[in-house]
């Protein structure tokens, strides 16, 4: 996974790009699935290793496959290396992954995983919790979906239509 | 597009394979792993391989760009929809409780009927990026 994404960065060849970027994806969805989150690596197979490789290629063969070489920059790189190490810096302080007195298993975990069966009887905990207790955040996902995909199609084929006139 | 044999038969292997496994993701989902979103991905997949092997024009007479954006309104509704059955119902909004006879049926219903609503928009909008951008890239 590592050697993908450095070569994503380095290399110039955006169609290679493209392909070693659906690679990573195939790959995080097999970290997922490791790290016993089926939904996720179903969700990271399909879209990210699926349907944005395609879209990405089929945005490259307007485009052009190759990067234009540009003059190192030095004030974004600094930025960049400042925000990294104040990130890792963070990192420090977050709590040991698995411990079972992180708050990600102490607030409102647990009374999903154990009342979730009686009241909606439904096995797949990730489901009830997507669709029931959470439905106004899906609610708020579907919508967005909606308009991303409303956006484009007024962005494309609105001129479409403006050429056949 | 392309006039290759094998990859039409194929094709028409596959897309009833694709269609009949996204189907299978959306009323499985309360049991296995996966969902709506998933299985939106996987049907709007089986449209892009039908419009990668028999081109955009193909598929357009299956799916009609029209048909696409209007699904992927009905499916939005269908979601916002079942939250005002439960307001009739003398509920919260997007409250499954009353929907079924007990509390858990109405769960139940609820969340088939939310999730077959995210499942047609997120398949359709996907279609509908698919086949919009393949029109731009011939023109």
């Amino acid at each position: 996974m590592l050697i993908t994404a450095i070569f994503v960065a380095l290399s110039r060849d955006l169609m290679a790009v493209v392909m070693v970027f659906g690679a990573y994806s195939l790959l995080s969805a097999g970290m997922f699935m490791v790290m016993d989150a089926p939904d996720v690596a179903f969700t990271e197979a399909a879209v990210g290793a699926g349907v944005s490789t395609l879209l990405m290629l089929m945005a490259l063969s307007k485009t052009g496959r190759f990067e234009r070489r540009v003059e190192r920059q030095w004030l974004p790189l600094s930025l960049t290396l400042v925000t990294t190490a104040v990130l890792v810096y963070g990192t420090l302080d977050m709590p040991k992954v698995g411990h079972p007195e992180n708050p990600v298993h102490q607030h409102v975990v647990p009374r999903y995983l154990e009342e979730s069966g009686k009241e909606i009887g439904i096995p797949n905990v990730v489901t009830s919790v997507l669709a029931s207790y959470r439905g106004f955040d899906t609610f708020g996902e579907v919508v967005v979906v909606f308009t991303a995909g409303l956006g484009v199609f007024l962005l494309i084929g609105g001129i479409r239509r403006k050429e056949n006139r | 597009m392309h006039d290759s044999l094998i990859l039409r038969v194929v094709a028409k292997f596959l897309i009833p394979v694709i269609v009949l496994f996204g189907l299978y993701v959306v009323f499985h989902g309360k049991l296995g792993p996966g969902g709506a979103f998933q299985a939106g991905v996987i049907l709007a997949s089986a449209l892009i391989v039908h419009m990668l092997v028999f081109g955009p024009d193909e598929t357009r007479r299956v799916a009609p760009v029209a048909v696409l954006r209007g699904l992927a309104a009905v499916g939005v509704l269908l979601y916002g929809g079942t939250g005002l059955i439960s307001l009739a119902l003398g509920a919260n909004y997007l409250d499954y409780n009353p929907i079924g006879s007990t509390p858990v049926s109405g769960q139940y219903f609820g969340i088939l009927l939310v999730e077959i609503g995210v499942c047609i928009t997120v398949a359709s909008t996907m279609a509908l990026l698919a086949l919009l951008f393949a029109e731009r890239v011939r023109t």
